[in-house]
């Protein structure tokens, strides 16, 4: 297993947001979690990577037990969070902002390649490499996330959201990219409200309701729940 | 019926002349060869080690202060330029709130009066040179230790502990006995040097000879934080400004750079305030107004935080500006008592068209319009 999250709780205050959470990622797998606003899946990934200490319950990755690391060294262990909507620099470009996710790195001809790579999983970001981060549109400051997340090299990429706020052509080209990602060897963790996409390239998901697990399975089985396909495909 | 222009449009081809003038020389700079910009920066700095010399300045027609010696203001702004630099780390680089800033220049100008003056208590009569440096790993000292708990919180919270942590030290300086109050210390030691005749090269007249010292401090302080802001530390600075979750995302010890920002800052008006102790010989509890914290800061967004030319030119025209005031009357009424009227009136103005700041960073006028953005979106 390369992510082993056992019982997980996590409080606001005093709202408790994750009420103790159990999952797994194995290696190379495209994992979804799915779920209504406020269901908790952001939460999730903070939790994940470090950003919000949980409450109770572990954390592993790769064996080792991160439940109480600080978050930058999560991402030296090759967790990479991909944040939500606007976690870009705004003020720098985006080749800055490309070379921040390389930040923990040091292997300059392993850097250059990977930004070789990225630049061509996203040709807009290419085109606009001194452009302030601030200044793109929303679906390119979607890309440079994700390709900013790739940059470090993670052993498991995690997205929140990737297709938040997205035209519906740039979301299938998103996702297309995602699954290609994977398939170079990267093992993805996603967050996402569009259902229907996420389990369609996902091995498997898990279906978050109010801050607990409600359901498992693999892509295709969910997709074909009833109960799913009624509360998040829209389709009665 | 031609000669008629609405108002505003007449107003906006104004401000974007002035935008464009300053562009355009801004372009010049950046498209110049090397050696140009080298000769300009060369003749700059000679113009301000000349800059105290009667024999220069009485050309310079209204610069020169006419209700107070001219080099001695030279003096103050100096040490204010210091201070903007040191704390455009922590402000603009760093994006910390820092109200509380005087509060380590007092920490510098206290140790050195405490460690030097025969009117301490410890009677240690140290020499001033070696108590610099005392001085500055003091001042960053007490940073880390301020910094320590309350960097690792979020937003406003720095910004209230920095103005209580100033304040502290302005009452401790008031009130206790061991840092005399009002009394002071006396007779704090210059600087060491002498003239080929034996005169003492720092002496209690001249203040030249302070500036020249600050001025050359102040080079030496540029080049080392323009050194480190073009390096890792400079980059992940810049990342928790712009967006502390997403450098942490990234790997970036926030926490310790931001530590690492408020303790470089405090350094530098500890070596400030060792300077200032040094010239003025006499240190007592008037020297630390909260007002003084508010000055720097305001300069250094005057000037355009997150710039280094920027602070300087900040924290040298305000300085300069809230002197120029002496010995000015109009319709009988002393200008002076009134600098901080126009002062703020001058910010408001600034805030309105221009609030980035004179000079402002290229990432930090994005990062605005970013924030702009978001507050439309927000609404």
């Amino acid at each position: 297993m390369l992510l082993e999250i056992e019982d997980v709780s996590l409080l606001y205050g005093r709202i408790q947001a994750l009420h103790g959470i159990s999952l797994t990622v194995d290696e190379g797998e495209i994992v979804a979690l799915i779920g209504a606003n406020g269901a908790g899946k952001s939460t999730t990934m903070r939790a994940i990577s470090g950003i919000r200490p949980v409450a109770t319950g572990s954390i592993k990755f790769a064996g080792e037990d991160i439940t109480k690391l600080r978050a930058d060294l999560r991402v030296r262990r090759g967790l990479c969070q991909a944040p939500e909507g606007r976690g870009i620099f705004p003020g720098m470009s985006v080749l800055e902002n490309l070379d921040m996710g390389a930040y923990t790195r040091r292997d300059k001809a392993g850097i250059a390649q990977d930004l070789a790579r990225v630049l061509d999983l996203f040709p807009r970001l290419a085109e606009r490499r001194k452009q302030a981060g601030g200044t793109l549109s929303g679906g390119e400051q979607q890309m440079l996330a994700v390709g900013r997340a790739l940059m470090s090299r993670p052993k498991l990429l995690l997205l929140d959201e990737p297709s938040m706020g997205l035209a519906p052509m740039l979301i299938q080209q998103i996702f297309t990219i995602i699954t290609e990602i994977n398939q170079q060897g990267t093992t993805v963790l996603l967050v996402e409200q569009n259902a229907q996409q996420a389990l369609a390239r996902a091995h498997r998901a898990y279906v978050l309701e109010t801050g607990r697990i409600v359901k498992s399975g693999t892509g295709a089985e969910l997709l074909h729940d009833p109960s799913v396909k009624e509360a998040y495909l829209g389709v009665a | 019926m031609t000669t008629t222009i609405d108002p505003p449009e007449r107003r906006e081809t104004a401000v974007d002349k002035l935008r464009n003038g300053r562009a355009a020389v801004a372009d010049r700079w950046h498209h110049a060869p090397r050696w140009v910009r080298w000769v300009l920066l060369a003749a700059v700095i000679v113009f301000f080690y000349a800059l105290p010399n009667k024999e220069f300045y009485q050309y310079l027609g209204p610069i020169p202060t006419p209700g107070a010696n001219f080099t001695q203001v030279l003096f103050t702004v100096s040490i204010y330029v210091l201070l903007a630099v040191g704390l455009n780390i922590v402000v603009g680089f760093a994006g910390l709130l820092d109200l509380g800033y005087f509060g380590f220049f007092a920490v510098g100008a206290y140790t050195v009066a405490v460690l030097t003056s025969p009117s301490s208590n410890l009677k240690t009569l140290w020499p001033w040179l070696l108590v610099v440096p005392i001085a500055i790993a003091l001042t960053m000292v007490s940073g880390v230790m301020l910094g320590t708990p309350t960097l690792r919180l979020r937003g406003d919270y720095l910004a209230l502990v920095t103005l209580g942590f100033a304040e502290m030290i302005r009452i401790a300086a008031v009130s206790s006995t061991f840092l005399k109050g009002q009394r002071g210390f006396s007779e704090i030691p210059h600087p060491p040097g002498k003239y080929a005749d034996g005169r003492p090269f720092f002496g209690v007249l001249d203040a030249r000879p302070y500036y020249w010292l600050v001025l050359t401090l102040i080079i030496l302080v540029v080049i080392g934080v323009r050194n480190l802001t073009h390096s890792r530390v400079g980059r992940a600075w810049i990342s928790i400004r712009e967006d502390e979750d997403a450098a942490q995302l990234m790997g970036v010890p926030t926490f310790k750079f931001k530590l690492w920002a408020f303790a470089s800052g405090a350094a530098i008006a500890g070596l400030a305030g060792a300077l200032f102790a040094g010239k003025q010989n006499f240190v007592n509890s008037q020297n630390f107004e909260l007002l003084n914290s508010i000055i720097i800061l305001a300069a250094v967004i005057f000037g355009g935080s997150g710039n280094i030319v920027g602070a300087i030119v900040g924290g040298g025209l305000v300085a300069y500006m809230i002197e120029r005031f002496r010995g000015i009357e109009l319709f009988g009424i002393e200008l002076y008592e009134y600098r901080f009227l126009f002062f703020g009136l001058v910010l408001v103005i600034m805030m309105i068209f221009r609030p980035q700041g004179l000079i402002p960073n290229r990432r930090r006028a994005a990062e605005f319009k970013d924030r702009r953005k978001e507050v439309i979106v927000g609404e």
